[in-house]
């Protein structure tokens, strides 16, 4: 039994069916990627595990738990953090205060009024925030106001942002999509790290075949909103099916 | 029925202004994607244009009449308007009836001018702005509007009569088979009407069948499409701007007769326009049109006595009522797009 | 000091400094001399720029943190006016239990707007405030005039009951606005050698309320509650996937930002008992946009300067007319002279009003950031060599508290 648990999931935009009979189980502590060509029904995927989207008939639950219906925050307390495909990080905050954000959200829950306590007492979640940011070695930026980065740090100031939280699972929206080859290395380099150094549970979007089979344990391949196989990457480098749905268009 | 025939009458030039304003209002939004404030002040001074020409008309000189006396038993001074000594008494008289509709043909070039300056000098800068800062520098502009028609012509409304033919009511009621009397409606109301429906009919006319209403179409559409076309969008816009400038102006021009114009008679309408558009969705022309109507119509019911005396008040809040629902159950409004400004 | 950091204690101290001298920083100059029509140490015009101090802070709060442009402010402060007046009418002419009520009133309404409103962002909510308080403006002019009276205008009169006080005093006239038999009218001025100085309870009773406000606002910007505001103005999207909910803290410090305009609308009518629909206008909700845009939206002080600028102006340049304008420009030839009026005279006097709507496009287009921003500008410009002290000093809004 895995920790996230998609079953029988169908979702219809109009006349276009997305998504039909998708099956998906991420077992705890793997890192999933979900691959597929352009249209194949990645992204809703994606969007119905984190509530943006409701799926038409089927279920995903998450430990245990129906995700269905649930509003994006209500999902993020469940334990599930998500990385976006253009890193979405609060521009107009310290990189420091980005970092409070998340932990506010694990101590408090969805909101608390605080209103005259100040950021600065809190002393353990800032070692925590400071702690994370030494992790992906971004301590010595942590006063700089965040819209002014790179577009490699602002990806791994989102990581840390989602890794403070600790969460049970970890969703990956294309993370190098539109990167350059060495900004996709550097973050392959850093995902690797995260794996090796903490149990994490990881599930990845992801076109780009380099990134999915340096760091994946299992993968699905969608074609069509429907899974075709999925199998370790070993197995699926040479599966007829998916060389004919996908690799053969890379190619 | 008579009451409520009477009613929808009653409401159509109120609604008519609406629509013209959400018009504009609404192709600006959808075309340049600015919020723009300073629209109510472009209909102000569409009316203070017939005031000016009217102003111009009257223009006069003194001239001693021998024939009369004045108290005193002097002489007494007539003020002569030039236009009677070029086009005779007669013709001159008739001109200066006419003053607001010949109104139309002067504050055309007026407006578009207005508005192409308005568009090339400020409204370009703030394309890339927030909302926030449009909807701030255009009440600014606003402001400054109003206030240079108020230190030019007063604060005090400035009569501004319909040509002598359309002055009075005619019995509306008679034709529809009522009794006498019971359905009064001003002619110029109805002039104004059908003059709305006009422009109405043809800015949808020049949107629907011209090249350059195509690309117009598409832009609100899809902007950014347009602008990878290659399509020199930035000379059509201001094009639009000066279109929608000229809409407001001649809404303006024609409510004169009905409404003193006054400095500030724009925001009360802008207000309520914005309401208008709010209603009919964001960046729909029909949609802006259709609800202007329908909010007319429904204030001038809320105004009937039967009405006010089971919701006193009602007739004061109606339009922001119905708007505030609206924009809680279906926030694109009537006839919106699904998924267009919808948060 | 105060639970404040250092810079924001420094702030701290300059505004109180500035609040309770004002009567001497306001009046620079002799009575005698010509410039003394600059002078604004008035009461009743010092009042003025605290009162619109605080509702400038309050709508910053708003606005400034988290980016929702309200419309329809002045809805709060002209209800916090009438519940005021409704207090010296029914209860006493004591001004506590008064402006609690006007911010009891203007909080009530608020939670009620504010929930409804806070449903869309963007546009849609500005429009949706402005339709509210255009509501109430309509309604506080016609049907609510048993409650409002009207565009009269709520006045206190000698048949008020006012069951903790007196209808009447002893010589048969109403009774005046007070703190414990404190008068808020009453003032004291002092001569210093050619100068006078104005010192009036109700100007003191204000500024030591904006003090306070201003306090709670400081303690607002830096707790994880202002964070999280301007973390909702900077990215709702990733709020949302971060497991907050924007909603309780919008409305909140909708609710805060209401009643701190309660609290000006509180104010304004202990100082002068009457309250009238004007007050809820839309153009009055328009000033404070300008007052906090002004100063510096998501500043600390800058709705402070901004509200005192716009006041201190409004004052001057009304009062100026044409035999002020001969006045200064007499040195000039005739015809220069004349000319030179002309040009001047549509900006001041009644055309106040085009003055500010010209330095509102100004701001807008050139200093979105406002004075603060432009003093900002100013300093770094005078001290180019010196190297920036960090990345976020750009910002005061944006800085960690210290």
């Amino acid at each position: 039994m895995g920790i996230l648990e998609v079953k029988d999931v169908n979702k219809r935009f109009g006349g276009l069916k997305a998504l039909s009979e998708v099956n998906l189980s991420v077992t705890e502590n793997t890192v999933h990627a979900i691959i597929g060509p352009n249209g194949a029904g990645k992204s809703t995927l994606l969007n119905c595990l984190v509530g943006k989207l409701i799926p038409d008939t089927g279920s995903v639950m998450f430990d245990g738990q129906s995700v269905l219906g649930r509003k994006p925050f209500e999902i993020n307390q469940m334990g599930i953090s998500r990385v976006f495909q253009t890193p979405e990080i609060f521009g107009d905050l310290t990189v420091m205060e980005n970092m409070m954000i998340p932990l506010f959200a694990r101590r408090d829950g969805a909101y608390r009024l605080h209103a005259f306590r100040s950021v600065e007492s809190e002393a353990e979640l800032r070692s925590r925030a400071e702690a994370m940011l030494e992790d992906v070695k971004m301590l010595d930026k942590r006063n700089m106001h965040s819209a002014s980065m790179s577009r490699g740090d602002k990806r791994r100031l989102e990581m840390a942002m989602c890794l403070v939280q600790e969460p049970r699972l970890l969703l990956l929206d294309e993370p190098t999509a539109g990167m350059a080859r060495a900004d996709t290395n550097n973050t392959i380099d850093l995902l690797k790290e995260i794996k090796e150094k903490r149990d994490i549970t990881m599930a990845i979007i992801e076109h780009d075949m380099h990134v999915v089979f340096s760091l994946a344990d299992r993968i699905t391949v969608l074609a069509q909103g429907t899974p075709l196989v999925e199998d370790s990457p070993e197995n699926i480098k040479g599966h007829p099916k998916v060389r004919e749905a996908y690799l053969g268009e890379a190619a | 029925m008579d009451a409520i025939i009477l009613q929808i009458l009653n409401g159509l030039d109120k609604g008519s202004a609406y629509a013209l304003i959400a018009l504009g209002l609404t192709l600006i939004f959808g075309t340049l994607g600015v919020v723009n404030f300073a629209h109510g002040a472009l209909f102000m001074i569409g009316a203070f244009c017939a005031v000016t020409l009217n102003r111009i008309l009257t223009l006069s000189h003194q001239v001693v009449d021998e024939s009369r006396k004045d108290f005193l038993g002097n002489p007494l001074k007539v003020d002569v308007p030039y236009v009677n000594d070029w086009f005779g008494e007669a013709a001159g008289a008739t001109i200066i009836d006419w003053a607001v509709p010949l109104a139309i043909l002067f504050s055309i070039p007026v407006m578009i001018a207005i508005g192409v300056i308005m568009e090339r000098g400020l409204i370009k800068h703030f394309y890339r702005r927030p909302h926030a800062d449009q909807i701030l520098v255009t009440f600014g502009l606003a402001i400054v509007l109003q206030e240079i028609i108020k230190y030019f012509y007063g604060a005090n409304p400035i009569p501004t009569p319909a040509p002598d033919v359309f002055r009075g009511s005619f019995d509306f009621g008679v034709l529809l088979g009522f009794d006498p009397n019971v359905i009064i409606y001003p002619y110029w109301r109805l002039v104004y009407f059908a003059f709305a429906a006009l422009i109405i009919g043809g800015v949808f006319a020049f949107l629907q069948f011209t090249t350059f209403g195509m690309v117009v179409r598409a832009g609100m559409a899809d902007r950014e499409t347009v602008g990878l076309l290659g399509i020199n969008i930035d000379r059509r816009f201001t094009i639009m701007f000066g279109l929608a400038a000229a809409v407001a102006g001649l809404a303006g021009v024609m409510y004169a007769p009905i409404n003193s114009p006054n400095y500030h008679m724009g925001m009360d309408f802008l207000v309520l326009s914005f309401v208008v558009v709010v209603v009919g969705g964001m960046g729909s022309l029909p949609g802006a049109v259709l609800a202007g109507f329908v909010l007319g119509v429904l204030e001038s019911f809320a105004s009937m006595n039967e009405i006010k005396s089971i919701l006193p008040g009602i007739d004061q809040i109606i339009i922001y009522l119905v708007a505030i629902i609206i924009l809680l159950t279906r926030p694109r409004g009537l006839m919106g797009r699904k998924g267009v400004m919808e948060d | 000091m105060f639970g404040l950091g250092k810079k924001d204690t420094t702030v701290f101290v300059v505004v109180i400094i500035l609040a309770l001298c004002a009567p001497f920083i306001l009046n620079p100059f002799p009575t005698g001399s010509s410039l003394a029509q600059f002078n604004a140490g008035y009461p009743d015009l010092m009042q003025r720029f605290v009162i619109f101090g605080i509702f400038a802070i309050g709508f910053n709060l708003l606005f400034g943190l988290t980016g929702y442009l309200s419309f329809g402010h002045a809805a709060f402060l002209g209800m916090g006016s009438y519940a005021a007046v409704w207090m010296f009418k029914l209860l006493s002419m004591n001004v506590i239990p008064a402006i609690l009520l006007s911010m009891v009133v203007a909080g009530l309404f608020a939670v009620v707007i504010g929930y409804v409103s806070l449903r869309r962002s963007g546009i849609y909510f500005s429009i949706l405030t402005l339709a509210f308080a255009q509501m109430s403006y309509n309604l506080a002019y016609s049907v609510l005039t048993p409650i409002t009276n009207g565009e009269t205008g709520l006045q206190i009169t000698l048949d008020d009951p006012r069951i903790l006080g007196s209808s009447a005093t002893a010589d048969g006239s109403i009774p005046v606005t007070n703190l414990f038999g404190l008068e808020m009218r009453h003032f004291t001025t002092v001569d210093v050698a050619g100068w006078s100085f104005n010192f009036s309870v109700g100007y003191y009773l204000c500024a030591v309320i904006m003090i306070l406000a201003f306090y709670v606002a400081v303690r607002i910007f830096r707790s994880p509650f202002g964070m999280m505001l301007r973390a909702i103005k900077s990215n709702q999207q990733r709020l949302y996937y971060t497991g907050l909910n924007a909603r309780p803290y919008t409305l909140a410090v909708f609710v805060i930002s209401g009643m701190y305009a309660g609290l000006a609308g509180g104010l304004m009518a202990s100082m002068d008992p009457l309250a009238g629909p004007e007050r809820m206008q839309w153009t009055a909700s328009g000033e404070v946009v300008l007052m906090t845009i002004l100063g510096g939206a998501g500043t600390l002080i800058g709705p402070v300067l901004g509200a005192g600028f716009i006041k201190y102006f409004e004052n001057i340049f009304s009062k100026i007319n044409d035999s002020v304008l001969h006045g200064w420009f007499a040195f000039l030839p005739d015809g220069l002279e004349n000319f030179v009026i002309a040009i001047l005279h549509p900006f001041v006097g009644k055309g106040w009003h085009l003055t500010l709507g010209l330095m509102f496009m100004l701001v807008v287009i050139f200093l979105p950031g406002g004075l603060v921003e432009g003093g900002q500008r100013i300093s770094r410009a005078l001290r180019r060599d010196k190297p920036e002290d960090n990345g976020a000093a750009s910002k005061a809004s944006h800085e960690p508290a210290e």
